[in-house]
């Protein structure tokens, strides 16, 4: 068995809104020529993306958006026709082949599903999906088919395993957590900035799940400006109390990096560093329940200069086993890319230090994230006390 | 907003006659803490709250089971001299009725007869509704000046970035009195276009407004 696959098709970089538009999977060839530029990947690791089928698609979205998503990339529809579908919009522009392009970033993770759960690697990462916000029957916050809620469905239905989703996007992961809302066989978990400013909105602690499901939802909003510690402490505490307390058969972890303090759309004051620890536990607590079974995706990010590459690059290094490097950036890499880079790239794995000035409320930040834990878990923690 | 917008109609009552154990049972059952009395032509004649009950019965740490409380009929414990509040009311008012009377609920009357009830609970609903994020949504605040015409030129940067804005509230400002603070809630993930152009006409973007914390 293969220890890991790197799933990757250039046309995925067909994903693409605009020149200007934050979202730009440019991002992959960054990644990737990082990591090869280190000896870290190989052409043997990659495997192309498929294409996902409509049928795929239709797991989780409605046929009657799938078909405005088809006709509005080859320019058939109007605006006033796409918008109320959340296609047209600043966030979601159109483009040509929008449906073909989003079923290559879905197909990606579907590849990535059926190597591991086909036993045919242990790890596997599509860091072109990741798009969490994407709904049932609308386009949402740069997202138009939903690769991880698709993934989950497929995993359901063609293997029937349990699936533990991990979310450490800097925004809420709302499109997963609502797919699966009702649903007591997947357990969300999302660790994000809090909705009071920040898009969605939501993921605050009293979304737990409904019905049957009630129970499966897990969110962990942070106080906007929290850094490394603060954010690494929460996030290893309940991560390991829930993946013990919902023992799944795989996790799917979800990659957004832009909890960084470069970020441009988001107000957390993380570093390089979480980006080291965040695969390092899921890939620990894979092999702890999940007989090793990991896929991950990509996500939000959009400082793809300073901070992406380097903190995709540690997912892959980790799912290999490989030592997260230190010190300098390969010199090619950095000469390459600093000729079309807007911004002077950082030259070493990790941040210069300070990376900003301190912020003043740092404590009470600190204070309020670990009381928001308590009143998150508590769920978990009464039933284990009660002795159910 | 007015009460009948978000009064509860489907009451639960009881008589005079009825005993504070129905009261009891009934309050469990349906998971309220308020029961109106009414009286055979459904005339309002006085409200039982979980407070008035427990207050009348005897303490569960006491030994002797004192049982014929139970069995007391309501009337002797109810309060008589109820505010009551009218579906046409406006919720605002309801809101500074409860601050000022401190109370936590209203019968709702009207025709002589009782229609619904609101209480804090109902109102704390309003609140969250109108204070919550209900679709994906990013929020702006904007320190802005106590002049005419201030919020337009704001929501005219707005429609240029063709932004649909779900729900906006104003506060006052704690900290200048000469100013307002508005909270723009906008379906958009990328609210940095927007930003940037208020910034470059002269409004104070407060993103996010941590006090004490400037980006």
């Amino acid at each position: 068995m293969k220890n890991a696959v790197f799933v990757y098709s250039p046309d995925q970089l067909s994903y693409k809104f605009s020149e200007s538009h934050p979202f730009n999977h440019k991002r992959l060839i960054l990644t990737m020529d990082l990591l090869k530029n280190i000896g870290a990947l190989s052409d043997e690791d990659i495997v192309p993306a498929r294409v996902a089928t409509e049928e795929e698609i239709a797991l989780v979205h409605d046929p009657s958006y799938i078909d405005i998503v088809k006709k509005a990339g080859q320019g058939l529809l109007t605006p006033e026709q796409t918008e109320p579908y959340g296609i047209g919009t600043e966030d979601t522009p159109l483009f040509p082949n929008m449906h073909e392009a989003s079923c290559l970033l879905v197909g990606g993770t579907l590849q990535a599903v059926d190597y591991v759960m086909q036993g045919k690697s242990r790890h596997a990462l599509n860091l072109g999906g990741g798009l969490h916000h994407g709904f049932r029957g609308r386009a949402s916050g740069f997202c138009i088919y939903n690769d991880s809620s698709i993934a989950i469905r497929y995993i359901q239905e063609k293997y029937h395993a349990r699936v533990l989703y991990v979310d450490t996007d800097a925004h809420h992961g709302d499109g997963v957590q609502w797919t699966f809302y009702d649903d007591p066989s997947v357990c969300t978990f999302s660790i994000h900035e809090t909705g009071r400013y920040l898009f969605p909105g939501t993921g605050n602690i009293s979304e737990r799940g409904n019905g049957q499901g009630y129970g499966t939802s897990f969110n962990f909003p942070l106080e906007a400006f929290t850094e490394d510690d603060s954010f690494l402490l929460i996030y290893e505490q309940a991560l390991r109390e829930v993946i013990d307390y919902f023992k799944p058969d795989v996790l799917f972890t979800q990659n957004g990096a832009d909890a960084h303090y470069f970020d441009p759309l988001t107000h957390l004051n993380a570093s390089m560093k979480i980006y080291r620890e965040i695969p390092k536990l899921a890939h620990e607590l894979a092999h702890e329940y999940c007989d090793g079974r990991w896929i991950a995706v990509g996500g939000g990010g959009y400082d793809m200069w300073r901070v992406v590459p380097r903190a995709w690059s540690m997912i892959w290094l980790e799912m290999n086993d490989l030592p997260i490097p230190t010190g300098k950036l390969p010199e090619e890499w950095l000469d390459k890319w600093q000729k079309e880079a807007p911004v002077p790239l950082i030259p070493t794995w990790e941040d210069p230090n300070p990376l900003f000035e301190p912020i003043p409320r740092k404590a009470e930040i600190e204070e309020k994230n670990a009381q928001m834990l308590t009143k998150a878990l508590n769920i978990i923690r009464s039933e284990k006390n009660s002795g159910l | 907003m007015i009460v009948e917008q978000i009064m509860e109609k489907e009451v639960y009552t009881l008589t005079p006659k009825d005993t504070l154990n129905d009261a009891l049972k009934l309050m469990r059952e349906k998971n309220i803490r308020h029961i109106p009395i009414v009286d055979e032509e459904e005339n309002i004649v006085g409200l039982i709250t979980s407070h008035d009950v427990k207050n009348a019965l005897p303490s569960c740490l006491k030994e002797e089971n004192n049982s014929a409380i139970y069995d007391t009929p309501i009337e002797q414990f109810m309060v008589k001299d109820i505010i009551v509040g009218h579906p046409l009311d406006f919720v605002e008012d309801v809101a500074l009725t409860f601050y000022e009377s401190k109370i936590s609920c209203l019968p709702i009357v009207s025709g002589g007869k009782l229609v619904g009830i609101v209480t804090t609970t109902d109102l704390l609903t309003a609140y969250i509704e109108l204070t919550g994020a209900h679709q994906p949504s990013s929020k702006i605040d904007i320190r802005l000046k106590d002049k005419v015409g201030t919020l337009a030129d704001v929501l005219t940067l707005f429609k240029k970035h063709h932004a649909n804005v779900l729900s906006i509230l104003v506060f006052p400002d704690t900290e200048n009195e000469n100013s307002r603070i508005i909270s723009i809630r906008v379906r958009m993930m990328n609210p940095l276009p927007i930003i940037k152009d208020l910034r470059n006409n002269d409004f104070e973007v407060l993103w996010p407004n941590l006090p004490g914390v400037n980006l």
